[in-house]
């Protein structure tokens, strides 16, 4: 019995309950944070080689059969997003322990990242969808309270709006289930998959794929369903904010990855170029703040929403090249948001303001400091050598190919855009003549610029090594675009 | 002005104890009769919320002198335990196990680990309960 898939579970989940007893002891909490995180790391890890090697791990929960108890599947893509994910997790928890504050680490600030982190393992792993609900519960909770935590008048007011478009969302994904139940009578995704198939093309199979598209576009934040998050991601500190925006909408994302490769693969014609049609519009809106904000946490929360649209383009796609640059696009984003948060947190910091017009001449002071920021912002907007590229190339390319030429040109001009926004960051916060900010002496960011050089670092890595990563990717895309090696893997037929 | 809560608290000194009895009983009735962990913890803490109302937070506190904060953490990890321990028995997660026994008196008997994770959602329930209740109470 191979209990290697429940490891990213278990190791978050028990760092979690025992860091609760340890509460106000704050050096004992750091040193068990850390070694979760490094132990949740190195067993994401193993995981991934070992799905690399031996096909899709499996288990049945409770050691029931497939359709009938909770299945866990790692295949490709979540074992690499589970990767994905301990690294950030990893990366926030070294930047808390300098930034996050005495008042907030007392106060449960730990215990409940460990709880956010099992809950997005758990929604990558999973393969059930009312246990995928569950753990988008255990997500969204955590969530709630490291955008709280702490007590601030803004905190109060982005959580409320937060917590109310989370709830509904929620209360619409049970309402999506239930229906999905009633039509295919099964939970476990593969086996929903295999009833799916066999009932053909029906006009309320595509209406409930309308309506996971709409729980998931809450939760990812697709256009028109994006409006909550460019409040509630300004609210919370530098790594709370780098985690959400790494992590939560990409949740969204795979979810609708999963559903619309697995699922709802009848009715092509109507419900992807629906998902095209919305991401394009996505990557309209979020370019269009990217470059309308002059606060560069504005700046990189509407970059958030340019990347769900470009990931969402390559999955509308549905080729198998569009969906290997949709999850090379999908792993590039998330670590290079993380860094990207860290970083404008470091300077947040360093000026006291997050408005452009309030910092300058920062290169002076602190030159690590803003090359690391110049690298990463040329790996967001796709320079070629960097990580950015590859990923984007595919998803135009078959764009391309399908005879969009529209949605991949916009895909193709957004990346310009992208890059001008963060440029402008650049250009603004950093060049120009030295400044004096409310802090006279040099801040003290070595530790903290640590957490986005390495961050930045896996995304250099990741780029220059695009060779060595492709096949693993492909694999991971092979899976998705053809759910058979999915439904063997769970279903053993 | 102090108001006399006599009967009050007569009637919560006998009536805690029919709650609680209730409640265990709810809890071990779970597998085969309706009830369990959930509502055996909700019933408990209905009856530490009786104490509340009838004595005040201070006297409550003395009697169950518990940060609920780690009652819901040994919870959790009884339960977590019970779903881990399986893998060392290289079963899958969440497998559990059961034998019957014969004691005297009470005749054929299962002992399940499934009571384990129950015990777990027991505590977690009186404890996120407790705690909800009290952080309410105490603020001003």
């Amino acid at each position: 019995m191979n209990s290697l898939i429940t490891l990213p579970l278990l190791i978050p989940f028990f760092t979690a309950i025992i860091l609760i007893f340890f509460a106000k002891n704050i050096p004992v909490q750091r040193w068990i944070a850390t070694i979760g995180s490094v132990l949740t790391i190195i067993a994401a890890i193993s995981l991934a080689t070992t799905v690399y090697t031996n096909g899709i791990q499996t288990m049945n929960l409770s050691n029931w059969e497939a359709p009938f108890g909770i299945t866990l599947v790692s295949d490709m893509l979540s074992a690499l997003l589970v990767v994905t994910t301990s690294l950030i997790a990893f990366v926030c928890l070294l930047y808390s322990f300098k930034s996050i504050g005495k008042e907030r680490e007392k106060y449960y600030y730990y215990p409940v990242f460990f709880f956010l982190i099992l809950g997005v393992n758990g929604a990558f792993t999973t393969g059930d969808i009312f246990n995928m609900f569950v753990f988008f519960e255990v997500m969204l909770m955590a969530s709630y309270v490291l955008l709280v935590l702490g007590g601030m008048k803004i905190q109060l007011r982005e959580t409320i709006k937060y917590l109310l478009v989370n709830v509904i969302s929620s209360a619409l994904f049970v309402i999506a289930v239930g229906y999905l139940y009633s039509i295919v009578g099964t939970l476990n995704m593969a086996h929903i998959s295999v009833r799916l198939h066999e009932l053909g093309q029906s006009g309320i199979v595509t209406v409930i794929a309308v309506l996971f598209l709409i729980v998931f576009g809450i939760k990812g934040a697709i256009f028109p369903l994006y409006f909550w998050l460019p409040g509630s991601y300004y609210a919370p500190p530098a790594p709370v904010m780098a985690l959400f925006g790494a992590l939560l909408t990409k949740v969204g994302v795979y979810s609708i990855t999963r559903t619309y490769t697995l699922f709802f693969t009848q009715d092509v014609g109507y419900t992807h170029e629906l998902l095209e049609i919305l991401s394009i519009i996505t990557i309209v809106i979020g370019v269009i703040g990217a470059i309308a904000y002059s606060d560069v946490k504005k700046i990189i929360i509407y970059n958030i929403i340019v990347a769900v649209g470009v990931i969402l383009f390559g999955v509308a796609t549905l080729t198998t090249e569009a969906l290997t640059g949709s999850i090379f696009y999908l792993i590039h984003d998330m670590i290079i948001k993380a860094a990207l948060f860290l970083l404008i947190g470091i300077m947040i910091k360093i000026a006291g303001s997050s408005n452009l017009k309030d910092m300058g001449g920062l290169i002076h002071r602190y030159p690590g400091l803003a090359w690391t920021y110049f690298i990463a912002a040329l790996t967001l907007g796709g320079i070629p050598p960097l990580s950015g590229f590859m990923g984007k190339v595919l998803i135009v390319r078959s764009g391309f190919e399908a005879g969009n030429y529209w949605g991949a040109g916009i895909v193709l001009l957004s990346s310009l855009f992208v890059l001008f926004s963060v440029m402008k960051i650049f250009i603004n916060g950093f060049w120009g003549e030295a400044r004096e900010y409310s802090q006279k002496e040099k801040q003290p960011v070595k530790w903290l610029l640590t957490a986005p050089v390495i961050l930045t670092i896996c995304a250099v890595l990741y780029g220059l090594g695009t060779e060595a990563i492709y096949p693993i990717i492909s694999t991971a895309a092979e899976t998705l675009s053809n759910p058979e090696i999915y439904i063997k893997a769970v279903l053993k037929e | 002005m102090k108001t006399n809560n006599l009967i009050l608290q007569t009637a919560t000194k006998v009536l805690v104890f029919i709650i609680l009895l209730f409640s265990v009983y709810m809890f071990f009735a779970g597998h085969y009769e309706p009830g369990g962990g959930f509502i055996g913890g909700l019933m408990a803490s209905g009856a530490i919320v009786l104490l509340l109302i009838a004595y005040d937070i201070k006297t409550v506190r003395k009697i169950l002198p518990f940060n609920f904060i780690k009652v819901t953490a040994t919870g959790l990890l009884f339960s977590a335990g019970t779903s881990a321990g399986a893998l060392f028995f290289d079963k899958p997660l969440l497998t559990h196990w059961f034998t019957y026994v014969h004691p005297p008196l009470l005749g054929k008997m299962s002992l399940h680990t499934a009571v384990l994770f129950d015990t777990g959602v027991f505590l977690v329930v009186v404890g996120v309960t407790m705690t909800i209740i009290q952080t309410i109470g105490e603020s001003e």
